[in-house]
This record gives C-alpha cells, structure tokens and sequence, in this order.
C-alpha cells in the first residue's frame, strides 16, 4: 500500500471511531444504530489490523491495543460507579411525587455525601488509624490520659455530652496526637500526614466543586429574556416529566392552568396604575425592618460571647448556660428566616424576585453569626494561648521537685526515677483542641434544632392538622394551618453552612468529618420519610432559575471563607507545647521544614530554598496578575461580539416580522435610512430614450405638425 | 464483570451501551421491566433477536408513564410503525433519549416529534391547542387558547408561515432555562 493510500485509510478509521464514540447522540431508530454501529466497527477491526502490519507499524498496533484496553476499563470503571450509588429508588418516589425542584435537594444532598465519605477516608486512613494502631496507647503519656482531678467524672454521661471526660483524651481531637517525627516500623511520619491532610481536605473540596460548578454551567442556557418566549415556554417546559402520582398530577393540572391565566391576564392588562410612592415606601420600610433585625440578631451573638467568657470563670453552670451561646445561634437561625419572609410581604415582589432577596438575606444572616462565633473563638484562643506561659514554667517547676523528692526519699542520688505518672503531670490549656471541642459542640446542637424542627414542625402540624380535622370548626386541611411546603431554599442554605463549619472544624477536631457523615446519612432517610409523610406539593413552583449554580457559588464562597481561618492559624499562632503532633515547634508548617531537612535529598532542599527566595516569588506573582488581567480583557471581548452578534439576529427577527405585519420599521436606523432616501417627486423628469416618445411629446410633436 | 447472564451476549451488551446512555446494569433492568409488561410474550433470551413488539395499551400503564398528559404521543413518536407498537429496541432507545445523560439537541428532536400531533413536521395551530387542552385539562375558555396559541407562535415563529417548524422550535427550546429538568425520565 502507498503512503498516500496508507494515510486516507488512517482518516478514514479514524472517521468510523468518532462514529462510534458520538452514535447515540444521533437521533436516528434503533435498529439502524445498531447496524451502523456494528459496520463501522468491523471496517476499523480489519483495516486497523492492516494498518498494523509491516515495519515501523508496531508502535501503531501496540497504540491501539492499548487504547482498546483503556476504553473497556473506563467501561467497566463507569458500570461500577453507576453500581454504587446509593438511593436512585427513594429519590425517584419523591421526585414522582413532588416534582423536580425538591427532588434537587435530596440530589444534592447525596452529592454532599458522597464528598463528606471522600474527606472522611482521608482523615480516617491517613491520620485516625496510623495513631490509633501505631501511636502510644491511651494513658501512657500526659496528652493522652485523663488528669488525676477530672477522673472521678470522667465517665459520666453529662461530661461525655459536653466532650469532656474521656471524649476529650481521644481520636476525636487534636490533643491526643504524639508528636513523634516517625511511628512505627513503616516510619509514617504522622505530624506531616496531618497538615498535608487538613490542606488536602480543602484542596479536594475545591477541586470538586468547580468540577461540578463547571459541569453544571452548560445546563443553563437561559441566556434569553425573561419574557421573550413566556407563553412558548410554559407550553413546552411546564409539564415536569417525572411526576407519576396521580395527586402530584392533579396538583400540577391545576398550577399550569392558574399559570396561564395570569400570564394572559398580564398580557392583556395594560400597566397597572398602582401608587408607586407607597410601593416605594413599603418597600424601604422593609429593609429597614430587616437591617434592624439582622443588626439585632449580631449584637444577640456578641452579648452571649461576652457573657460566655464570665461563665468560662465559674464553675457552677447549669445546663442551659454552659450550651448557651450554642442554643441562641440555633434558635437564630431558626427563627429569623420565617420573620424575614413575614417582612417581605410589604415589598410585594414577583414571587420568583423575592425568593431572590429571602436567599440573599438568610445568607447575610448565617454568615454574620458565623463570623461573630469565630471572632468569640479567637478571643479564647488568645487567653489560653496567655496561660500557657504560666503553665509551662509550672509544670517544668513541678517536674523538677518531684524528681527532688524522689532521691531526697531513696537517699539515692545515682538511680534515675521512673517517670511521673501521666495523670499527675500539670497540663496546658491546648486551646486547638477547645477549639475543636466547640465546633463539635456547634455542630451536634445543629443536629438535634434540625431534627427536633422537622418533628414539631411538619410532623406534629401534620398529625394535629389530620386528626384534629374532624372535630374543629374550619377545615384546617384546606385553610390554616394545613400542611407544610418543603422548604428547599432553607435546607439547602442550612447543608451549605453546616459544610462550612465542618471544613472550619475538621483540622482541630479529625473526627468532626465522621460525625458528619453519619449526620448526612441519617438525614436523607429521616427527610426523605418526612418529606413523604407530612409534606404537600408546592403550589405554585419558582425556581430561582439557574438556581444549581447558585447553590454551588455559594458552596465555593464558603469554602474560602472557611479556608481563611484555618490558613491563618496554621501560619501564625504558635502551637500548644504539650498537645497534638506540632507540640514544641514554634508554628505548625515548620513541620514541612524538617521533612525537607532531614527526609528528602539535599538536592531539592537546595531547590525549594531557591524557589522561596523572593526574588523568584515576586516575578511568579507579577505575572499571574498579568495573566488574569489578559484573560479578562480576553472575555470582555468575546462578551461583547457575543452581545453584537445577538443584536444583529434580534434584528433581523424583528424586521421579518415587522415587514410581515405590514408595520412601520421600528428600527431607528432603518427608519432614518428610509428618510435619507431620494424623494422621487423631486426630481427634474427624465430625458427620453433616443428613438423613444413619451406619449405627451409625441402629442405636442404631432400638434407642431 | 463477567455475571452469568443468559439473556443477552456481551457483544449485545457492548452494542448497548455503545448506543444508548446506559450502562449494562440498566439495560438489564430495562429488559426486566419490558418482561414483566408482559410476561408471555416476552422471551428471556434475547440472543437469537427475537422479533417482539407490545402495544401501546400495556406501556402506557407503566408507573412513569401514567400521569403524563403526552403518553401516548410519547410511545407513539419511538415506535417505527407510529402505532405506538415498541419492540426492546425502541423501548430503550425510549428511556435513553429521556434520561439525564440525552444532550439538549436530542431531546429537543424528539420534543418536537412528541408536540407534533398531526405528525406533519410543523407545529401548527391545531398541535398547540392539543397540546394546551391535554395540559390543562380543558379547564380554559376557548378564547383563552386561542389567545395562547397565537402567543407562543408569534413568539417562537421565525419565518413568518404561522406554523413553527424545527428551526422555530430548536431556537425557542434550547434557551428555555427548565426544558432539561422537565424533559426527564428516571427509570
């Protein structure tokens, strides 16, 4: 064969491939896929064969033996992950019965799921079990042992829930890690393992976040204008395709009609002449109103913080005031959204706008407490981080004594005294594991407001609202207080925050990620069952459209906001001297130095020491600004062609159709062209063709005649 | 995977997914649930390629396909011989057009067979009423559908025949912010 021959032959297999890969987005029958398919497979069987023979060819036919291997396994890999996803039977009930728009909830619940079992295998692998199973065991040092005067409590169930007592010295939290460079006979260098972990955590977080955010950008498409296709899309897309309960159906009959008989009253009404003034007033007195409250809800918090650091001097707390600060943010958070939307009923936006503003204004309100909370927690850090110097010179002052006792008694001076006993031995403050121990704290009231809400909430209005029906004097079915909607935008913004306190929590407390996991799991069976049990379908349904990358972007934005915390620590608060695997180092990455020093060759210390030398990060920064700064002049241009191009097809469609509708041009330009054109009446007549008369000359010829 | 399955060969198998947006598990779920439509007429080997159609009446019954108002053009649109008479192939190409993973242009093609009730290739006036009746149950005024027909064609129309053809409907479609999530079939 020529070369030439050779070479059409190779497009030509390579045609047939591209087939094969895209023949099921054709939308051709079956049956001619299927024959289709299996001709172009045999064509690329036997010519590929062919081309595979003779010399030189054999780096060919080994490329594509392996890229026959690799496609079957991404196949089998692609089989095997759609095996494993959990729940496609329960979130396909409540979708039959509730429409799309909730299902998206649980959907993204399971997505959170599957991101939390992911963090929590690292942790769990790469830190919890090389302690566990490698480290010193419970009691055989001071930070890992309960002291002498907590030990009498230590077990009661009151301590446990608090997460002191035995809790306290355990897995749970950064306290109990050794600070021993290397573990074990495989040498796994735990201290490394944990930073490099609570930086993966948020690397991989991030990562899949814009991968998703990236997948779900091309669903949109909704680049067009709100109203120009209104009655067209409610024809065609207002049908939800995956209802199959003949209630969720009548309920759905019934919306789409109510829909196109406002959209038709709209058309036909002209403008409405309603007091703009008093709209305009009501709706400042309403953000007025609720700058007050979100004003108010911030001061609540401050005020509980402060009265939080005079309890931390007492000792004779009850219940309620040591969970104090803990119940009010919950109980904020709680009872703030249902008041905003009380409020927003004096702005009367369109229900789709509104829903707009309610999200923006409960994410104000979350993360105004969120930040207060942190605020109170770097307070306390800083106080201990004070006691910590006094203890430090205490303990070593009492180490020195006992030793002093110990040969005073024996009258020995030669022999070396066993150790102190690890209980006896004066602890410091380690304010990471505090840290941990209130986010751990934040997190199960989380839970416990959550649960204990959908059971008052939706279980016990539904249960009251049932049996209490048939002997009360208005039909609570129909009227007030009837069955609670889903609220998806409260849920969803409720899972994004608890996902940021998790991330926040998750390097001071390694075990938070588990309780997370089990929380995530527990709340898809309990909502799920809450859902179908007490819940009614949405009457009216607005999605704030887009509204998948809403939830995304603000997933993303709380994960930055929840890196700063920790990325600051990390960076310039010293480490406790007696707790978690940096004790003794004097900032936590120093860690990453000494494994440089001491475990890579001295070559690539050499060339990180060249790498850190500001006159190479300096550059290195420069020039990622500038790229930025290229790339969005870059889609600034591309914005406006896309903008141009759009207007030019708006034009045209609207000229088709005014020529169509024998109306005047409304385009200003074509109008203005229209004007500029020569008026015929004007103009002097013309002369005749030679050999040709106008019949009036050839009348005044003839009269000449 | 290598699971001992007799009712497809894997080359069957392969062919499958090659073709749909299916992996193997769901196209054996699927064979499932086109048996127990009905039981009799269905073979469990499909190796020979057996030559098996059922009517509209029984896959009209299936749970995801009952409450919907367009059933019938639905099932009607993927038959070959348009009676609505599917055989397996049909039936998956059925599902897999209607699942999450279909792109838009897809699903737009065959949205536009499903609205087309005089299967003419143009959306006409009369397909639209068809279409608003089966929506809404007939609860609207005759004027209201008419006011409403003539809306949507206005809108959508392009090149002025008062009748929306695939151009018309791929424009208008592709834009619509919901069409995905609503043109979507989980089984």
């Amino acid at each position: 064969m020529s070369e030439g021959e050779m070479a059409r032959l190779m497009e030509e297999v390579e045609e047939k491939k591209k087939l094969i890969a895209t023949i099921r987005n054709k939308p051709w029958r079956m049956k001619r896929r299927l024959t289709h398919l299996k001709e172009a497979q045999q064509f690329v069987d036997k010519f590929e064969g062919a081309l595979g023979k003779g010399k030189g060819r054999k780096w060919y036919a080994y490329k594509v033996m392996m890229t026959k291997k690799w496609i079957k396994f991404q196949r089998d890999f692609e089989n095997f992950r759609t095996a494993c996803i959990p729940w496609e039977r329960k979130i396909k009930e409540v979708e039959s019965h509730f429409g799309s728009s909730v299902a998206s909830y649980f959907i993204f619940l399971r997505w959170m799921y599957g991101m939390n079992l992911v963090l929590f295998g690292f942790t769990f692998g790469l830190v919890v079990i090389p302690e566990v199973l490698m480290g010193l065991p419970y009691g055989s040092i001071p930070r890992k042992t309960v002291p002498r005067a907590e030990q009498a409590t230590a077990q009661d169930y009151s301590v446990l829930m608090d997460f002191n007592g035995y809790c306290k010295y355990s897995v749970l939290f950064y306290g109990f890690y050794n600070n021993q460079r290397t573990i074990g006979l495989l040498k796994f260098r735990l201290p490394l393992s944990y930073l490099m972990v609570g930086i993966g955590t948020f690397g991989y977080s991030l990562m899949v976040v814009i991968r998703t955010m990236a997948k779900n950008a091309d669903v949109g498409g909704g680049d067009g204008d709100e109203g120009e296709f209104t009655f067209a899309w409610k024809m065609f897309t207002s049908w939800d395709y995956l209802i199959g309960n003949s209630e969720t159906a009548d309920n759905k009959y019934a919306s789409i009609t109510t829909s196109f008989k406002e959209s038709i009253v709209d058309e036909q009404e002209n403008q409405k002449d309603e007091n703009i003034h008093l709209r305009r007033f009501l709706r400042l007195l309403a953000n007025v109103l609720i700058t007050c409250s979100l004003g108010g809800s911030g001061y609540l918090i401050y005020f509980v913080v402060k009265r939080s650091q005079e309890f931390a001097s007492r000792d004779d707390l009850s219940w309620y005031e040591k969970n104090e600060l803990e119940i009010i943010m919950s109980l904020l958070g709680l009872v703030c959204p249902p008041l905003f939307e009380t409020i927003a009923e004096l702005e009367d936006y369109h229900p789709r706008i509104a829903l707009k503003w309610q999200l923006g204004r409960i994410f104000a309100l979350f993360l105004g407490n969120l930040y207060t909370f942190l605020f109170a927690l770097f307070d306390e850090v800083n106080t201990k981080l004070e006691e910590e110097e006094s203890i430090k010179n205490a303990s070593i002052w009492a180490m020195k004594e006992y030793y002093a006792n110990y040969t005073r008694l024996l009258n020995d001076t030669e022999s070396t005294p066993p150790p102190m006993d690890p209980s006896d031995v004066i602890r410091g403050p380690c304010w990471e594991t505090a840290v941990g121990v209130e986010f751990v704290k934040l997190t199960v009231s989380d839970i416990q407001v959550s649960y204990l809400t959908i059971l008052i909430g939706d279980f016990a209005r539904a249960v009251i609202v049932r049996f209490l029906n048939y002997c009360w004097c208005w039909d609570l079915e129909a009227g007030f207080p009837s069955y609670g909607e889903f609220d998806i935008s409260g849920n969803v913004l409720g899972l994004v925050f608890n996902q940021g306190m998790i991330w926040m929590g998750a390097f001071y407390a390694p075990g938070l990620v588990g309780i997370n996991v089990l929380r995530l799991l527990s709340s898809m069976y309990y909502q799920c069952w809450a859902v179908m049990a007490t819940n009614v379908p949405h009457e009216r349904v607005f999605k704030a459209s887009k509204s998948n990358n809403f939830y995304m972007g603000l997933l993303l934005l709380i994960l930055f906001l929840s890196l700063l915390p920790v990325v600051y620590t990390i960076m310039t608060l010293p480490p406790s001297f007696d707790c978690g695997p940096f004790s003794g180092k004097p900032k936590m990455f120093d860690v990453i130095m000494e494994t440089i020093e001491l475990d890579l060759p001295a070559f690539l210390g050499t060339l990180f020491s060249y790498a850190a030398n500001p006159g190479l990060i300096i550059p290195a920064v420069l020039l990622m600004v500038l790229a930025i700064y290229y790339l969005n002049s870059v889609s600034e241009a591309y914005q406006n062609s896309n903008m141009e191009l759009k207007k030019k097809m708006q034009m045209a469609r609207d000229e088709e159709k005014n020529r169509r509708n024998n109306t005047d041009s409304t385009n200003q330009v074509m109008k203005d062209l229209e004007d500029l054109l020569p008026n015929r009446s004007l103009a002097p007549p013309a002369p005749p063709e030679p050999g040709q008369f106008t019949p009036q000359q050839l009348c005044s010829y003839v009269k000449c005649l | 995977m290598g699971n001992k399955q007799t009712i497809f060969t894997d080359e069957q198998l392969d062919a499958y997914q090659d073709c749909t947006f299916f992996t193997r598990k769901e196209i054996l779920r699927l064979h499932g649930r086109y048996h127990e439509l009905a039981p009799h007429l269905v073979p469990m080997d499909y190796t020979k390629d057996p030559d098996c159609k059922l009517p509209l009446a029984l896959i009209v019954n299936m749970p995801e396909l009952k409450e919907n108002p367009f059933r019938n053009r639905i099932v009607e649109s993927f038959s070959e011989d348009g009676m609505g008479n599917l055989s397996f192939n049909e039936f998956v190409d059925m599902f897999s057009v209607l699942s999450e993973m279909a792109p838009r242009e897809l699903k737009a093609i065959y949205a536009f067979k499903i609205y087309d009730f005089n299967v003419d290739n143009y959306l006409c006036k009369e397909d639209l009423e068809k279409t608003l009746n089966k929506l809404t149950k007939e609860e609207l005024t005759p004027e209201e559908v008419e006011l409403v027909c003539q809306k949507a064609i206005e809108e959508a129309d392009l090149d002025g025949d008062n009748k929306l053809s695939f151009a018309d409907f791929e424009n208008m479609i592709t834009r619509a912010p919901d069409f995905l999530s609503t043109f979507h079939i989980r089984i």
